[in-house]
């Protein structure tokens, strides 16, 4: 008896909990009102025989319940009502099934003159490109990625020189435009999804999947990664700011093309090519250029040498050994370290350009781009300004170098610092930023450290040596110039400092 | 049956030790024990497991442990175990070992030697899995899809030693399920019982019949890209791993297509919603037809709807995928497919509460809960239309409507499915009756609270909050409200979680110290109510094998003065049997070793 | 059972069709053992064309480098036309062991079932060979998914032998103690297993073996 009240009572409630529930979808801000109608459509029929079901289930119960004496009807079956039954079900699915198909035609077919925004995820921030003046957007190949070219667009491409790189997590688009959102991934699979465009798609490293929608609504939405992506997936998240089309164009002529950004970063020489890609590749983790003895041998004064291999052998360090060493690592390991270095794919050039910056450095010839020299954020020689750019949002140049706190704002941006550590002093991945400069912290060992700068620096360069009790060490190792940590620890500190 | 004979002379050697008896059985219902309580258990620690995310997402930090590392590997873990390490288990290692050779009418399963294999095969699967708490690095955290390259690449929780002991868990699982399997398949095609014919058999064994098919066809995917995936990590191999960028490093990968994962892991997926399903279909129709004192309602359409939904679920696995990046135009056939299955399921919840219609209604505790799986099943079946038709999928999909979906139809129902068995087949397991008011108690408790937890949740998905988030804290669309929702979700939970003791604890209280049972308390028809002793001896049938008459369902026959017909009750001059259906014209029927020998 | 009614004997109704006394316990075993083979032949099945799937999808990606190119080590592939020999003949020792099991002598029966396992054992150590060739020549598992995938499925295919000649070995030790239809049963149940694991090899050395063309239309045809 109770029972039959409850289900009947439970009929009831959900659908008035559907009418007075304030959780309901986000205001439409694009084109796909009809996705909206036929969810709404498939609500109308689903709900008739949620209601039929549950309602004809209590009447049953309630009518057919245990009395002494009853006895049940006995009725194998009745085929007719069954192919009844299937009949309606039927024209129900149909009504469903067909509405939707129809839509979902709309939805893959992109309309000829909608307007191509690439959309970029990486572990676990954004990036976008929107196509230059000539309207096509260069190739992109996650081969070509490295810190000058987070996006790998192709620079052998003439289509991609004028391509218009945001390296931010929002993006602005033009209203009442449709627009195809073709979707990357640098690494693992992502989903770009903005609720109230309705639409979303996963972005799947090693091929290009698209979606379309026309913003219809002036505002700031937001995007979100609907799909598991790691440890920092809750925090992957932007803005697409829907701007009028004057708005809009004023906003994307300050963005610089893809040529710009390479000019930016390669105006140094092969040396220079060569710390780049060094720095790029994360090599300086492992290979220190100051003569310390790391995970790997340091690179100061290394070519020329002689060096002892594992088998005992004895190899002169030249371009063919370095070159060797760099595309098949284990093939002679020096004696004393482990087997650790993975292959590296480089092209010709930039294994030339690798070698002559390790022939560079030198001990007895103090090297004017020397990274490590750059010393404190306010001595800027040229080369560190110009590392500092490598890792550059849309924050213009000369106003980062000029401001350290900006310029690490900008490095903790681009280099997705900000997925783990907040600035608002919540939990996230890693400590929050905030008040953290100057703190005690206890670490996982049980040890206290006062977070200073020295501190702060080996946390980013060694991240795993000293890990702050209850987080999980899982950050990796950032390879970042001297005057890049500084401009980070600046950054750090402006959000606050800890009293003592 | 020869069988049979076979049996009592060479297979069936007596136990004799508590060890052979209790441990290293073959009999297939203590195995049948050995596969519950394991899955159980490990069911209880996945319930626990959600029970810490949900403190995480109604009342975020309050958990200082919980953080995003351990919520990722809470909430894979939670998934893996309570799909495949209980809910699969539980069905064909538990129920499947339980009923089918007892329904049929069989002294074991036909290979019990295999038998005992799998269950150890089962157990060690377990451990493996359990084992990964322990390991550095502790669980993988890739969600319980698995999918790569997250699943083995840097940023995901436990890549060292996690993925690969979660992996090497399913693949031993999968040689256990198949082992397991296989006895049931030719249990049920080779050691019914004379005159036991197909369209005979209780839907029960029916149900379990299917899954196993679907299971044995269905696990290979997962073996493929399980041992693919392994090659991956540990080989390195690019089956699946493209070229990327794994924390500022190009990997040596490249090639590999993350969407053939994702294909062969849903060609098995899919399959499998139906292999915890079908099962539960099966059972729960069992239990309504007995406690409302008639047959079960269309039982061959019944049949064929089993079948259908079978074959269907094999062509209907990229409703998965519909935002996966795949060919898009996939998304037109898949949706088809996809609501096509709902014909059949529908027409299964019209036959059961057709079955009510004019019955003599028990509110039993085994009915109470029968009756709550059908309107879960409904809601959560209803709301996968919503989740099959591609193109309302896509506001959809990966947000808390899908949680809310699949926990509904996979989750509650199927496990007040297992609540209601258990309550029905104690009696025969045990010799003992579950207590009733602590029954109902935990069955209110279990089914208001579920239904309060995921209804409301559906709404948080129309919102499109989105899944597998640690945090949700900044996102503005997402109002204070749904906050508060997710606290009461969160408290609710607990509840239902705590309420479990209830049943924990009836289990064993009443296993010791339950009211007695008769042999068939219920009244029921089907053969395993007839053993002649209760619980059943070892070889089931005492010296000689039942015979069967008639189908499982004749309650409430006019004609007979108690309402129910047992199925070894020969026909009466002139009775004719109601199923309409005689094995000589069934073309399920084709084999001639339904037939049993009748006494020695 | 109280409140049933007494029970008649138990007589034959007529929707039963007579019993087959003249089925022996040993023929009902073997029949029991066949359904369960078959079944354990339909999971091998699905296991071995999910693989093959796999692999026609994969081999459409550009990084995918053939091992029959001329240049490659499968362009002759002789040492896998030897192994083929071995399991075809290890293949026909079972099928003339079971023509012994059809004449009921015994011993034929185990001498044949023995050449045919060490026949088998044969195969599994070419195979080894093979993989000791390719990898010497430096073609290892990682280095290309050309590479991957036949050292899995040549692999696995292995393991399934393995698995077959495990069975094999058990019913040689207990073959003294086994009457002879005993054993027929089991002669029958190990030779339609290796004819079985034949035909999956042939499929798989055509499919190993075959151009990039052939992988190219095969994959139209299943519409990738």
């Amino acid at each position: 008896m109770a029972i039959a009240i409850a289900l009947a009572i439970i009929a009831v409630a959900s659908v008035l909990f559907h009418f007075w529930s304030p959780w309901q979808a986000t205001p439409l801000a694009s084109n796909w009102s009809a996705i909206d109608l036929t969810l709404t459509i498939t609500l109308l029929v689903t709900g008739f025989f949620f209601v039929a079901i549950t309602g004809f289930m209590a009447y049953a119960v309630y009518r057919f319940r245990h009395h002494a004496g009853n006895r049940a009807h006995y009725e194998p079956e009745n085929k007719k009502l069954e192919w009844w039954l299937i009949g309606l079900t039927s024209i129900g699915i149909a009504a469903m099934l067909a509405p939707g198909l129809v839509v979902y035609d709309k939805f893959v077919h992109v309309p000829e003159d909608a307007y191509e925004l690439e959309v970029v995820g990486q572990q676990w921030l954004w990036r976008y490109r929107f196509p230059g003046a000539d309207g096509v957007l260069g190739t992109a190949d996650v081969r070509h990625i490295n810190s000058d070219n987070p996006l790998g667009i192709n620079p052998d491409d003439p289509n991609g020189q004028d391509d218009i790189l945001i390296e931010s997590n929002d993006v602005h688009l033009p209203i009442d435009r449709a627009v195809k959102f073709l979707l990357r991934s640098r690494d693992v699979l992502h989903d770009f999804y903005v609720p109230h465009f309705r639409a979303k798609m996963d972005m799947v490293p090693g091929l290009v999947s698209y979606f379309w929608a026309t913003p219809t609504r002036l505002g700031t939405f937001e995007i979100l990664c609907a799909e598991l992506c790691g440890v920092g997936h809750y925090n992957m998240r932007g803005n697409v700011i829907v701007d009028t089309e004057a708005d809009f164009n004023d906003w994307l002529q300050q963005q610089p093309t893809f040529a710009q950004t390479l000019a930016r970063k390669s105006s140094g020489g092969l040396v220079e090519q060569g710390r780049q890609l060094a720095q790029g590749n994360g090599c300086l983790a492992c290979h220190s250029v100051d003569g310390s003895r790391g995970l790997a041998p340091t690179w100061l004064d290394l070519f020329g040498k002689t060096e002892t291999i594992k088998d005992g052998s004895q190899v002169i360090v030249d371009a063919a050994y370095l070159k060797e060493s760099i595309v098949a690592p284990a093939a002679s390991i020096v004696q004393g370290y482990p087997p650790v270095m993975v292959a590296y794919n480089f092209s010709p050039e930039q294994l030339d350009a690798l070698v002559a910056y390790i022939q560079s450095l030198r001990s007895d010839v103090p090297p004017a781009s020397h990274p490590d020299q750059a010393g404190a954020s306010s001595d800027r020689s040229p080369p560190a300004a110009e590392s500092t750019d490598t890792s550059k949002t849309s924050t213009a140049a000369a106003s980062a170098a000029a401001d350290p706190v900006a310029e690490g704002r900008a490095i903790a941006t681009a280099q997705g610092c900000l997925a783990c550590h907040s600035l608002d002093g919540s939990r996230g991945v890693g400590p929050s930023w905030k008040g953290l400069y100057g703190a005690t912290e206890t670490l996982s060992d049980g040890s206290q450290v006062t977070v200073d700068t020295a501190y702060l620096k080996e946390s980013i360069t060694h991240p795993n040596a000293k890990v702050v009790e209850g987080y999980a060490a899982i950050m990796p190792a950032y390879a970042l110039s001297d005057a890049q940590l500084e401009a980070l620890i600046a950054f750090t500190r402006s959000l606050g400092e800890a009293t003592q | 049956m020869a069988y049979a004979e076979d049996a009592e002379h060479q297979a069936l050697h007596e136990p004799r030790s508590y060890w052979t008896r209790y441990i290293w059985s073959q009999d297939h219902k203590v195995i049948a024990i050995q596969y519950s309580l394991t899955a159980i258990v490990a069911g209880l620690v996945a319930l626990v497991l959600s029970a810490l995310m949900r403190m995480q997402i109604g009342f975020p930090g309050s958990l200082e442990f919980v953080d995003a590392e351990a919520y990722y590997q809470f909430m894979t873990m939670h998934g893996m175990i309570m799909v495949i390490y209980l809910l699969t288990a539980l069905f064909l290692g538990g129920f499947g070992n339980y009923l089918i050779p007892l329904m049929v009418g069989a002294r074991d399963m036909v290979f019990p030697y295999v038998n005992m294999l799998s269950y150890w095969t089962y157990l060690l699967s377990v451990i493996i899995l359990l084992a990964s708490f322990f390991v550095p690095g502790g669980p993988t955290g890739a969600g319980w899809t698995l999918y790569p390259p997250q699943a083995i690449s840097q940023g995901t929780p436990g890549t060292d030693w996690g993925i690969v002991l979660m992996l090497v868990s399913l693949l031993v699982f999968i040689v256990a399920a198949t082992m397991g399997g296989l006895n049931y398949v030719t249990t049920v095609l080779q050691a019914r019982t004379h005159g036991m014919t197909l369209l005979r058999m209780p839907l029960t064994v029916w149900g379990i019949f299917s899954a196993t098919i679907l299971a044995l066809l269905a696990f290979p995917a997962l073996f493929v890209s399980g041992i693919m995936m392994l090659f991956d990590k540990v080989l390195g191999t690019s089956f699946f791993m493209p070229a990327m960028i794994s924390m500022g490093q190009q990997l040596d990968h490249e090639g590999g297509s993350p969407i053939l994962f994702q294909h062969l892991f849903w060609f098995f997926g899919h399959p499998e919603v139906y292999i915890v399903a079908l099962p539960a279909f099966g059972l729960v129709s069992d239990i309504i037809s007995v406690h409302a004192r008639k047959n079960i309602f269309g039982y061959r359409m019944m049949v064929w709807a089993i079948i259908a939904i079978a074959v269907l679920s094999f062509v209907v696995w990229a409703h998965h995928m519909y935002v996966s990046g795949m060919n898009p135009y996939f998304g037109f056939f898949f949706a088809t497919s996809t609501l096509i299955i709902a014909v059949p399921t529908a027409l299964k919840v019209y036959n059961w509460v057709l079955t009510l219609w004019r019955g003599d209604v028990h509110l039993t505790v085994p009915m109470l809960f029968a009756l709550a799986f059908i309107l879960t099943f409904v809601t959560g079946g209803l709301t996968g239309l919503f989740l099959g038709n591609v193109i309302v999928d896509i506001p959809l999909s990966d947000t808390y409507f899908v949680v809310a979906h699949f926990h509904m139809v996979m989750g509650v129902a199927p496990i007040l499915v297992v609540f209601g068995a258990i309550y029905h087949w104690y009696p025969k397991i045990t010799g003992r009756m579950l207590n009733d008011t602590i029954g109902k108690l935990h069955f209110w408790i279990t089914f208001i609270g579920t239904y309060l937890i995921y209804f409301p949740m559906h709404y948080l998905g129309f919102l499109g909050m989105p899944r597998r988030y640690y945090d949700y804290e900044g996102i503005a669309f997402i109002p204070q409200s749904a906050h508060d929702l997710n606290a009461f979700i969160t408290v609710m939970a607990l509840t239902v979680g705590l309420a479990q003791l209830l049943f924990v604890f009836n289990m064993f209280y009443s296993a010791f110290k339950g009211r007695p049972a008769e042999a068939n308390p219920w009244h029921a028809t089907s053969l395993e109510w007839l053993t002649p002793q209760t619980p059943p001896a070892h070889g089931n049938w005492g010296p000689s094998l039942p015979v069967v008459h008639r189908w499982a369902y004749d309650y409430s026959v006019p004609g007979w003065e108690q309402d129910y017909v047992p199925q070894t009750e020969p026909l009466r001059p002139g009775e004719t049997e109601h199923t309409g259906i005689a094995s000589d014209s069934s073309p399920l029927d084709s084999t001639d070793s339904s037939i049993a020998e009748g006494k020695p | 059972m109280s409140t049933a009614t007494p029970r008649p004997a138990p007589e034959l109704n007529p929707f039963d069709r007579p019993p087959l006394a003249s089925r022996s316990a040993a023929a009902e075993s073997a029949s029991i053992g066949k359904t369960g083979l078959r079944f354990l032949l339909a999971v091998v099945t699905s296991l071995f064309m999910l693989l093959i799937v796999a692999m026609l999808i994969r081999s459409q990606y550009a990084d995918w480098e053939s091992l029959t190119e001329p240049w490659q080590p499968l362009a002759h592939p002789w040492s896998l036309w030897v192994n083929s020999a071995l399991l075809l003949l290890a293949s026909v020792a079972l099928q003339w062991a079971r023509s012994a099991a059809r004449r009921q002598d015994q011993a034929a029966m185990v001498n044949r079932l023995a050449l045919g396992g060490v026949l088998s054992c044969g195969f599994v150590a070419g195979q080894l060979w093979v993989w000791q060739l390719l990898h010497g020549q430096g073609f290892g598992v990682a280095g290309n998914p050309a590479n991957s995938f036949f050292y899995l499925l040549t692999g696995l295919h292995g393991l399934h032998i393995v698995g077959g000649l495990l069975a094999w070995a058990k019913v040689l030790l207990a073959a003294r103690y086994l009457n002879t239809a005993q054993l027929a049963a089991r002669v029958e149940l190990c030779a339609t297993y290796w004819h079985y694991l034949l035909g999956v090899w042939l499929v798989l050395f055509a499919l190993l073996t075959s151009s990039p063309q052939t992988f190219r239309s095969f994959a139209s045809l299943c519409g990738f």
